[in-house]
């Protein structure tokens, strides 16, 4: 299986930032033909090798040129030099639904978006009862789309593109589609095709679902390969570098895209009062500043707690507790994270956070370790390790004495 | 296969499936253009019948009946009917006009296929003109049959000269439009002047009146001394160089006057279709490549 099903050689690729865009007759005429711009290198020769029946992953920054690499592979972009050698029948997910007609029905869109991903009516007519059951959409197959749910409108788009089962899937963060079933089924399918000997390469922000879902990964940072090889590896590098993360003032470290950012994270104690001689069981109430610089839709906020030698304690996001708000408008602003019982040791603590979007594939801010506390010791008492659980000794059998509480203190 | 080398039989296949793919995208996105394009209007298809009986009334209206222009009678087929007659020319020239005008801008129009998906670029200029194709069909079979009615059956007999006529105005178009829609993507403006053109060329291939109008031009121009080199000012020539005033006369000749066009005739629009053909193909190919950057 180490035969290559995508050879990338020497792929570079740059795009004309124009100044003045040349447009118009007039701009050209007056400019003589010529208009000003700077080129921007997009890809500066690329070269790797894909193997067949892996999934690869394509990750880096925004900007990095791993979505313009994935366009050039759907031969979609045209390379200013190289050549990029595919052995089979290539798909590209880069969007679902591509061509729909919201007046159309579903059944009509199914076949109009199959052919537009390259597949013949007698394919799409074998395909079509496996296309509807997946997408579920059931009998709204004949009604025109522009009724469907904007759920239903993406799984039906996404069903056809998963359908066309090409050897080569393109997919362009198109992983979080729909519910929780539904992304399910996906990464099912998915399986299948890897099973099936097909390869899949993977543009995604999404590094969990990347160390988990990619054999093998490729990083791009300004055009320029950094990496190729293993998916576990090249992750945690790329991780390790993205979070090479700038001090702040406060205190902690920062990285993301910055539209949102936490300022500050304030600690109290659950009644709002000074947070100072918590104890080992308190509540708490944390309390994050944040600066948005323009309307962010659906931010999802995660914190976390981790020990000062840097051991995860807990972590939650908006997601997991059912509160994510429809948006955050420019300014300032706080959000409150109330923690009922703290059941965690005596020792200094650190509090993290993080706004991501809704898809959780930008990063718009995390702040790490942007607030601590320290616990003392509460009435329960615990030996070692991090947590406080409530325990209870007994049932020594054969019965025995116990020596009297008192005795030991 | 191994190592990546391929065949010139496995090149051949795959060449013949991408045609084939082309193809049933070609189908599919013409099938969705014609289906929408009624969609939620009370008399659906008819506005495509409606709306050239709406243009054949007020054209003849104006220029039969307050112009008085000269009805020319049918030569073979001594139909004397200006409805019919400048019919034909408002039928056919909507149908090259706005075949043009949909081709011209099918690539900025689909500009999200475009930048997310890969497929043979020219299908989306062809499929709109195809789209145009079967509309303008079935109004060819209406005025046929009006024909029919007004001059008798012996249209029949020169319906099928029809068809390679009308092969050779869908290249005429496709070429045209195939230069047009990338340099569109380039040039915004195009699409403005594009319109102040096609009103003149409108005029310039002669939809609401005949050649004989021109002639008259020329003799009377003459006889007041207008001359170049002692001869009179070749209009009609001029005229006649306009590859859609011959278009438009070989429609008429054939339904109006129950005539097979000349030789010449059919010689000039299939040197103008396949030259244009060509070259827009040539053109397209060379910078239809790199025009999703430009969207």
């Amino acid at each position: 299986m180490t035969e290559p099903a995508i050879v990338v050689d020497g792929v570079s690729k740059s795009f004309r930032v124009y100044q003045e865009r040349n447009q118009s007759i007039k701009a050209a005429v007056l400019r003589r033909g010529r208009s000003r711009y700077t080129d921007f290198h997009a890809l500066q020769d690329v070269s790797f090798e894909i193997p067949k029946g892996s999934t690869f992953g394509l990750l880096g920054r925004n900007g990095s040129g791993k979505s313009t690499l994935l366009k050039v592979m759907a031969r979609i972009l045209n390379p200013d030099a190289g050549s990029i050698t595919m052995d089979g029948r290539v798909a590209a997910m880069l969007e679902v639904g591509s061509g729909f007609h919201p007046e159309l029905s579903g059944r009509e869109n199914v076949y109009l978006n199959g052919a537009i991903l390259g597949m013949r009516k007698d394919e799409i007519d074998a395909k079509f009862d496996r296309i509807v059951e997946f997408s579920g959409v059931g009998d709204f197959i004949d009604q025109p789309v522009k009724n469907y749910s904007s759920g239903m409108y993406v799984r039906l788009g996404f069903s056809v593109s998963i359908h066309v089962e090409p050897d080569i899937l393109l997919v362009d963060e198109v992983l979080a589609v729909g519910d929780m079933d539904f992304q399910e089924k996906c990464m099912e399918k998915f399986a299948q095709f890897r099973d099936q000997g097909r390869t899949v390469v993977v543009v995604s922000h999404g590094l969990e679902q990347m160390r988990s879902f990619c054999d093998q990964a490729a990083w791009l940072d300004h055009g320029v390969v950094q990496d190729v090889g293993p998916a576990r590896r090249i992750v945690d590098e790329y991780a390790d570098s993205s979070h090479a993360a700038k001090p702040v003032d406060g205190g902690g470290m920062r990285f993301g895209t910055g539209e949102i950012a936490v300022e500050r994270i304030e600690l109290l104690a659950r009644d709002g009062g000074d947070p100072d001689g918590l104890q080992t069981g308190d509540g708490m109430l944390m309390r994050a500043h944040y600066r948005a610089h323009e309307t962010i839709e659906r931010p999802v906020l995660g914190v976390s707690i981790g020990t000062r030698e840097g051991i995860h304690v807990w972590g939650t996001h908006g997601f997991d507790a059912g509160w994510v708000p429809e948006r955050i408008e420019p300014g300032t602003g706080t959000i409150d994270i109330r923690i009922d019982g703290l059941p965690l040791l005596p020792g200094m603590y650190d509090v993290s956070t993080v706004i991501q979007d809704f898809r959780r594939t930008v990063i718009y801010d995390s702040l790490q370790r942007g607030a601590s506390f320290t616990l003392q010791r509460g009435e329960r008492d615990n030996a070692g390790g991090i947590v406080a659980l409530d325990v209870a000794f007994g049932g020594l059998d054969p019965e025995q004495p116990i020596v009297p509480l008192s005795r030991l203190r | 296969m191994s190592g990546g080398v391929t065949t010139a039989r496995e090149r051949r296949a795959r060449r013949a499936e991408e045609r084939a793919t082309a193809f049933s995208l070609m189908r599919n996105l013409a099938l969705r253009e014609i289906r929408a394009e009624y969609k939620r209007t009370v008399l659906g298809r008819v506005w495509s019948l409606l709306n050239p009986v709406a243009q054949i009334a007020i054209f003849s209206l104006v220029f039969g009946l307050l112009l008085r222009l000269p009805v020319p009678t049918g030569t073979n087929s001594e139909i004397h009917f200006f409805p019919l007659w400048i019919g034909i020319g408002v039928i056919t020239w909507a149908y090259v006009s706005g075949s043009i005008s949909g081709g011209m801008s099918s690539l900025l129009a689909n500009q999200g296929l475009l930048t997310k998906v890969y497929f043979e670029r020219s299908v989306l200029v062809v499929s709109s003109i195809v789209a145009n194709t079967t509309t303008y069909l079935t109004e060819l079979v209406v005025l046929v049959l009006i024909t029919a009615l007004i001059g008798g059956p012996a249209v029949l007999l020169y319906v099928p000269l029809l068809v390679p006529l009308l092969a050779l105005t869908i290249a005429f178009v496709i070429g045209l439009s195939l230069m047009l829609s990338v340099a569109l993507v380039y040039f915004r403006d195009l699409q403005h002047l594009w319109a102040i053109f096609t009103q003149i060329w409108m005029y310039a291939s002669g939809v609401m009146f005949p050649v004989a109008l021109v002639q008259q031009a020329q003799d009377q121009l003459a006889s007041e001394g207008v001359l170049v080199d002692g001869q009179p000012l070749p209009l009609v020539t001029i005229f006649e160089l306009n590859p859609t005033e011959r278009i438009l006369a070989a429609f008429r000749n054939i339904i109006y006057d129950y005539a097979v066009p000349s030789l010449d005739t059919w010689l000039y629009i299939g040197v103008w279709a396949f030259g244009l053909l060509v070259i827009g193909t040539l053109v397209f190919r060379r910078f239809s490549r790199n025009v999703v950057e430009e969207l």
